[in-house]
């Protein structure tokens, strides 16, 4: 059995002379869920970008391992899903032209049937050839959840994850949570307490900076 | 061996996956393309009135094609990026795939659109301009490829870099020029040479450059684009 281990150690980050966050360690392992909460500008989606390694750190390191064997930074990306209201689709690209794309892109194995499936699961089935300019923001966010579960990531870092949804999208997000814990790793960066039922640990940004926005 | 094989079919399908994505986008959304055409039809047409049907000295003819080059590609080559960072698609790209791929797919997408564009400059070019008569055509299309290459990938990468800055207009020809001085400097004394009809002997100097030129700005431009694709 494949197990899988997020690790960071002395996280630091910093935007010119300020300072987010550091001293910040954080480790999970399969089946885990890990919660990111504090107030606003406490850089809950900066460490979320950090974790899926499209940011870089001012300090420390952030590593993915998999059954104790440590996964090169360039092949991270190949383990991670990610969904986040800052994340864009291409609008001028129907919901099925964008999973065709991503599956070559990524070199994932999904056949056509599971694309239809995936497309299913998050509501868009119907819309799968209508551009993405037309569809509304709750649209573009299930099919940022489609994108994002193309290929089955170990690890699934969620950003806000009930944004702009409605009742049927957010309990679809809180299932999809479940399964995803069944499996791999969880990652959730939000404010909601809803949202973080199934998250055994936390990580309040609040301790880490003051109110003038400084490191402790 | 097969891992690295393996590696190297997904680098090459991620990387057509990123080219064709940009066809695609550019077809249906005409972002750069309009463009590019626009300023050449437009320039060619100013060109015809200054001449006024007066005969200018190839030296000079030769000069304003790659004048017209120059600024057509700088109107339009740095939406592949520009693009990007304005619809805020770069994060998505970003978690996709790996650095390289996208650079690759990009100048492979630069490439192609640039061709296309400087052939509709050199055809309306040879049609409209009455004493731009090429008379070595092996030196005209080789010197026409290999600056073309050359333009294509300096200017991907300095269309990566000005994307992060504020004033992406005025600083792409600005940090453009400097770069490639060198390269407009070699294609028009070879489309200076095609022109005179010499033989194709006397353009193997400007021939190594070019391709010197490209080897070099790919390799460095290689190296570079993973520090300017991530934050």
């Amino acid at each position: 059995m494949t197990t899988f281990v997020l690790d960071g150690r002395g996280l630091k980050k910093q935007f010119n002379r300020r300072t987010i966050f550091h001293d910040l360690d954080l480790r999970l392992a399969s089946h885990e869920a890990l919660a990111i909460v504090g107030r606003n500008g406490s850089g809950k989606s900066t460490l979320s970008k950090i974790i899926a390694g499209v940011l870089s750190l001012s300090g420390g390191e952030v590593t993915l391992a998999r059954n104790g064997e440590r996964i090169r930074e360039e092949a991270q990306l190949e383990h991670v899903g990610f969904v986040a209201p800052y994340l864009q689709m291409y609008g001028e690209f129907s919901a099925w032209e964008h999973l065709v794309l991503f599956r070559k892109i990524r070199g994932a194995t999904a056949s056509d049937e599971e694309l239809a499936a995936l497309l299913l699961r998050v509501g868009l089935l119907g819309r799968k050839d209508h551009e993405v300019r037309v569809y509304s923001s709750g649209m573009k966010q299930r099919l940022k959840y489609a994108c994002a579960l193309l290929h089955r990531p170990h690890l699934l870092i969620l950003d806000e994850p009930m944004s702009n949804l409605d009742h049927e999208g957010v309990e679809m997000v809180l299932a999809l949570m479940q399964e995803q814990l069944a499996t791999g790793m969880l990652v959730v960066s939000t404010n909601e307490e809803r949202d973080t039922q199934f998250c055994g640990k936390t990580i309040d940004l609040n301790v880490f900076s003051d109110r003038e926005g400084r490191a402790r | 061996m097969k891992s690295g094989s393996s590696f190297a079919v997904r680098w090459l399908q991620a990387t057509s996956a990123i080219f064709s994505k940009d066809i695609k986008s550019e077809l249906r959304t005409r972002y750069a393309l309009n463009a590019l055409v626009m300023f050449v039809i437009t320039t060619l047409s100013i060109i015809l009135f200054a001449l006024g049907g007066e005969a200018a000295s190839s030296e000079l003819m030769c000069g304003v094609l790659w004048i017209i080059i120059f600024f057509s590609t700088m109107s339009g080559m740095s939406r592949s990026f520009v693009s990007e960072e304005e619809r805020g698609t770069v994060l998505t790209l970003q978690l996709m795939t790996r650095p390289s791929t996208v650079f690759f797919g990009k100048l492979f997408f630069n490439f192609v659109l640039l061709s296309g564009t400087n052939l509709l400059s050199i055809v309306l070019y040879l049609v409209l301009i009455t004493n731009f008569v090429v008379r070595t055509p092996a030196i005209f299309i080789v010197v026409m490829l290999l600056g073309t290459m050359g333009l294509a990938s300096a200017c991907t990468i300095i269309a990566a870099i000005i994307a992060k800055a504020n004033t992406k207009g005025t600083l792409y020809p600005v940090l453009s020029f400097p770069i490639l001085l060198p390269l407009l400097l070699t294609v028009i004394n070879g489309t200076l040479l095609s022109v005179e009809g010499a033989p194709f002997t006397e353009a193997l100097e400007e021939v190594q450059i070019l391709v010197s030129y490209f080897v070099v700005i790919t390799a460095v431009s290689y190296l570079l684009f993973d520090y300017v694709w991530k934050d």
